[in-house]
């Protein structure tokens, strides 16, 4: 798994800008999934067991699993007369994590993050004060025009157990899905396994996706903060004690069913897992919970430090172990 | 007709914190159930109830919403035996110091929100308020029997009781939006005596105040082809007294603005003269601040009125209602039902 | 081919000057559907008062395309009436609190005539002329006994003119991009169903374009709209990197603004037809804003989208400026990309 995490993590694709992503990870469900397709959105849609044909059955729910496979970024606004390209970002970018970052646009050309001289360095920039030098002396020889966009350049990182990458954020909720997949021998359920698009930039892509999809129950798999750092924010959820069971986050707070089938299950496998409160941030759920009639909606959450850095940091075993779980859930009928 | 006011004393009484209204449902659903054709509860627990109306099929209707979801408090975190919170729907932290509290655990434990000493807090909080990040809950156990019982996401809710204040008023937390609730009990029980064309949808929506998800959802399944919403709204009291502020009790506010169908508040309007109910116009320029912005913009549209409710202290657990208004938006909205003709929304256009 | 010359121009005359503040946008309505009347096969006024027009083609392998322009604009509502004609107010829509003291306002249906004025200078203290007006400091003042009511709105009552190669008004945004979808509708090309939204109350919310795209249900969507020019000097008379859109370079393609990440596919259509017919166009600077398109593509389960505007200075404000010339290639733009406007742009994938 841990070479799919680097595969899935190291390919370029910011939000509106997935179709890179979309054929790593379609190479790798299309054996495993029982029916593909790709909507309007380029929300890629795998999915596995009996279709609706097969008429409702006790127990059988037809599930949407979103793991969203864009990444955060940047996107050029202006190139100036010295060949400098000027941007602003795409999704939540945070302008402590860009000075000396190396980026790669999504044509290839890459370049490094300079800022201006700062009347008071000890403040962070803006990234009106920020620019991307791609080698270029003026607009001419430029290889990036206005409108192209580019994600962190990192490598991926193996610690043994604690994995670190770039965009961890949500590849690591895509890996999560293709090892269920691959995991998932036979299942009641008409179960979705949906790559969304667009998340990091609103929940975009999952909104149109549980419109297509039409699920009973919505579950995201993506990642969440911690609190297990030197004086970082105060938080009860730490890396390596297990996936976490979100009970709210600024944007949802997840159908109560839906968290008491996630522990019980977990319980039931002898799975560690976490209960998760998180302040700041949301997740494709949101979206999926307010879809049509109303879905009941919750997340499984992958414990990641230093959340939209380009150093993005998980526990192999929390990854683990939620492949575990989520496969458990999804094999056995749901009584509810 | 049972009494309204112990009603409405047992509907601020029953837990139902925003996405976790099962009690406070099941409690509305057997007082509603006697009074309509069908209930059942949405995907995600709205309380769905129809009244048949007597008009050929298809037959128009129009959908009552009312959000019975109430705002509180989660644990996050447990220290040494305190709790620390989040906030469920929008909670004003400098009412919180003191306030008895239940705690959902695996059972429920009554509590109190602390502020601790200011030297247990970073400088500059000798005078100025406390955020939630820094309050606590005690619930008086000692630590381990905390850890046994009380998880992290477990709900906490007001435990202030109702009160019967003079003048017919109430005071309690959740009456935003219990009071609508109960209004919209008067207007079913009134109903029972008069017939109607259109088919009412009786709705009492979940989780209106972390994002009107019930009024979206609602709606979209019902496809009503009018909808009236119940709310609050701000009354004139102590430290309340602009332009966005109505008397209390001296009847309910018909909302106009770019929510609402002009129309359709219009013949709300008309109605409300022709039956001397008194009424204040309440402007709201952009956004209702209701379930209306929601059921609005569902599918193609549905037009769509409000009918506030003056309170008090909005969002503290010692609200304010008169019981007078209650009854009024209530009677309104029966009467309204009463007169909506087969062909109404023929009135219901863009005369411009 | 739609030209725009005198006729053209006095619609749009007529369209600024009209009062449609954002949840009352009769007035532009009535002129919408009496300038589109018998040219779509299909007329109606839905639930919030959008006018929807289906024009259709007579080709075969139609796309279904809907093109949305907001007939509101920003401007006030009246919810206090303090006696003497004098009325408290809200405002509707972004408006830089700075561009409100002073200002001559039309009030309510009958456009009826008012002031927002300012206390005399000789009255105020240096200090306090360093610090905004607060909005709620001000007030709409009708004259003595001046007739109003509060729920009225209001908008800044700047006539409409054209000046040397300019136009010069109020609410250009986005009554450009009304008059441009009126000249569309009434020059539909055959290969398409020309699906119109003139739609409301875009200025909060995007609320029109909403419920509109869900009922039209269409294959693609096009937000036509006005965007920001900021290309005047910067203080330090250095080149400023940050101007949204210049003046007289030609419609302005979106790529990604903070409601919507344009459809690539219908980017590369836009510019290829622009290239095509020789026309001119710049991308618009990826940042802030949004359009009707930020609404359009996430309906249903989801709508490819894109907006091309007409770049103008001075966006809600109560005069702003546009090019002639920037409004006829906008047009030119949209009627030649929906002629070339075939299946094949969205065969394949986002
Ligand atoms: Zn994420
Ligand atoms: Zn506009």
């Amino acid at each position: 798994m841990k070479s799919l995490i680097q595969k899935l993590t190291e390919t370029f694709s910011p939000s509106g800008y997935e179709n890179a992503i979309r054929e790593v990870i379609r190479r790798e469900v299309e054996p495993l999934a029982d029916e593909l397709r790709v909507d309007a959105l380029g929300n890629l849609i795998a999915r596995k067991g009996p279709s609706t044909g097969s008429g409702p059955a006790k127990g059988k729910k037809r599930l949407m699993l979103a793991a969203h496979m864009d990444e955060i970024g940047l996107i050029a606004t202006h190139i100036d007369e010295n060949g400098f390209v000027r941007f602003t970002g795409i999704g939540g970018i945070r302008p402590q994590a860009l000075t000396g970052g190396r980026v790669r646009f999504v044509n290839g050309a890459a370049g490094v993050i300079g800022i201006e001289r700062l009347s008071d360095p000890s403040k962070a920039p803006t990234l009106e004060q920020c620019f991307i030098d791609v080698g270029a002396t003026s607009p001419k020889d430029c290889p990036v025009k206005v409108g192209d966009v580019c994600g962190f350049d990192r490598p991926f990182l193996d610690l043994g157990r604690r994995l670190v990458a770039k965009a961890m954020d949500d590849r690591i909720g895509c890996a999560v899905l293709i090892e269920t997949l691959r995991a998932l021998e036979s299942t009641p359920h008409e179960v979705y396994f949906v790559f969304t698009t667009q998340e990091e930039v609103g929940l975009r892509g999952a909104h149109t996706a549980a419109f297509g999809v039409e699920p009973e129950i919505g579950l995201s798999v993506d990642v969440t903060g911690t609190g297990d750092t030197p004086k970082g924010s105060r938080m009860a959820v730490s890396l390596g004690k297990g996936p976490a069971i979100k009970v709210k986050d600024s944007g949802m707070l997840s159908d109560p069913r839906l968290v008491a089938w996630m522990c019980a299950g977990a319980e039931k496998a002898r799975l560690p897992y976490q209960r998760e409160v998180l302040e700041g941030g949301t997740t494709d759920a949101m979206a999926m919970q307010v879809s049509r009639a109303g879905v009941p909606a919750g997340c499984l959450s992958i414990p990641s430090r230093y959340i939209h850095s380009p150093s993005e940091m998980v526990d192999y075993e929390d990854v683990q172990n939620a492949v575990k779980l989520l496969t458990a859930l999804v094999s056995k009928p749901i009584e509810w | 007709m049972p009494e309204l006011i112990p009603f409405l004393k047992d509907l601020l009484s029953a837990p139902g914190l925003s996405i976790h209204e099962g009690p406070v449902a099941e409690l509305i659903r057997t007082r509603w159930a006697p009074l309509v054709d069908e209930i059942s509860l949405s995907r995600l627990g709205s309380l769905h109830a129809r009244r048949k109306g007597s008009a050929a099929e298809p037959r128009p209707s129009i959908l009552i919403a009312t959000h019975m979801d109430a705002i509180g408090l989660m644990v996050t975190r447990i220290e040494d035996g305190f709790l620390h919170l989040a906030q469920v729907g929008g909670v004003d932290a400098r009412v919180l110091p003191g306030q008895l509290v239940t705690v959902h655990g695996r059972q429920d434990l009554p509590g109190v929100v602390i502020q601790p000493s200011p030297r247990l807090l970073p400088p500059g909080f000798e005078e100025n308020p406390v955020p939630l990040e820094h309050l606590l809950v005690d619930t008086g156990l000692l630590p381990r029997r905390v850890n046994e019982l009380v998880r992290v996401g477990d709900l906490v809710s007001f435990a202030q009781p109702p009160l019967e204040l003079a003048g017919e008023t109430i005071a309690g937390h959740t009456l935003d939006n219990r009071a609508s609730v109960a209004a919209l009990t008067v207007c079913l029980e009134t109903l029972q005596n008069r017939p109607h064309a259109w088919d009412v949808w009786a709705v009492a929506t979940v989780a209106e105040e972390v994002g009107l998800i019930g009024a979206y959802t609602s709606t979209f399944q019902l496809r009503p082809t009018l909808v009236i919403v119940l709310d609050v709204t701000f009354a004139k009291g102590p430290g309340a007294n602009e332009w966005n502020t109505f008397p209390l009790g001296k009847g309910p506010t018909l909302v106009m603005g770019a929510n609402m169908h002009p129309a359709l508040h219009k013949a709300l309007k008309d109605l409300a003269d022709k039956l001397e109910i008194p009424y204040a116009v309440e402007y709201a320029p952009t956004h209702s601040g209701t379930d209306a912005s929601a059921t609005q913009v569902t599918a193609e549209g549905i037009p769509s009125a409000v009918i506030g409710i003056p309170l008090r202290y909005m969002h503290t657990p010692v609200e304010v209602v008169a019981v007078k208004d209650i009854r009024r938006a209530g009677r309104l909205l029966a009467e309204f039902i009463a007169g909506l003709t087969p062909d109404f929304m023929d009135k219901i256009t863009w005369d411009d | 081919m739609p030209a725009i010359g005198n006729a053209q121009l006095k619609l749009l005359e007529r369209l600024s000057n009209a009062c449609a503040v954002s949840g009352d946008e009769g007035e532009v309505r009535k002129i919408v559907l009496a300038e589109i009347e018998g040219r779509a096969d299909e007329i109606k006024v839905d639930a919030l008062g959008n006018v929807l027009a289906i024009k259709k083609g007579s080709e075969r392998k139609r796309l279904r395309v809907m093109l949305s322009a907001h007939m509101d604009e920003v401007g006030f509502m009246l919810v206090a009436d303090d006696g003497e004609g004098i009325f408290r107010f809200e405002v509707i829509g972004s408006i830089d609190p700075r561009q409100l003291p002073g200002k001559a306002v039309l009030v309510g249906r009958d456009h009826t005539p008012g002031v927002i004025g300012a206390r005399p200078i000789h009255l105020t203290t240096a200090d306090e002329r360093k610090r905004a007006i607060p909005v709620d400091s001000l007030r709409i003042d009708l004259g003595p006994g001046g007739k109003a009511k509060p729920g009225d709105r209001a908008t800044f009552a700047t006539p409409f003119r054209r000046v040397g190669p300019s136009l010069l008004g109020k609410a250009l945004d986005n009554r450009l991009g009304v008059a441009t979808l009126i000249e569309l509708l009434r020059n539909a090309p055959p290969n398409v169903d020309l699906l119109a939204a003139f739609t409301v109350q875009e200025e909060i919310g995007l609320r029109g374009a909403k419920v509109a795209a869900f009922a039209l249900d269409p294959d693609l969507g096009i937000a036509v709209d006005a965007t920001p020019a900021h290309d005047q000097p910067s203080w330090d008379g250095e080149p400023a990197p940050f101007y949204n859109t210049r003046l007289g370079l030609g419609p302005a393609l979106y790529v990604a603004d903070r409601a919507t990440l344009s459809d690539p596919r219908l980017v590369r259509w836009l510019t290829d037809s622009a290239e095509a017919a020789g026309l001119p166009y710049q991308i618009r600077q990826p940042g802030g804003g949004g359009t009707d398109a930020g609404a359009i593509h996430r309906a249903r389960a989801g709508v490819p989208a894109v907006s091309v505007s007409v770049p103008h200075r001075y966006p809600h404000t109560a005069a702003s400026l546009a090019r002639l010339d920037d409004w006829k290639n906008t047009l030119a733009l949209l009627h030649t990309a929906l002629t070339r406007l075939t299946p094949a742009v969205l065969a394949g994938e986002r």
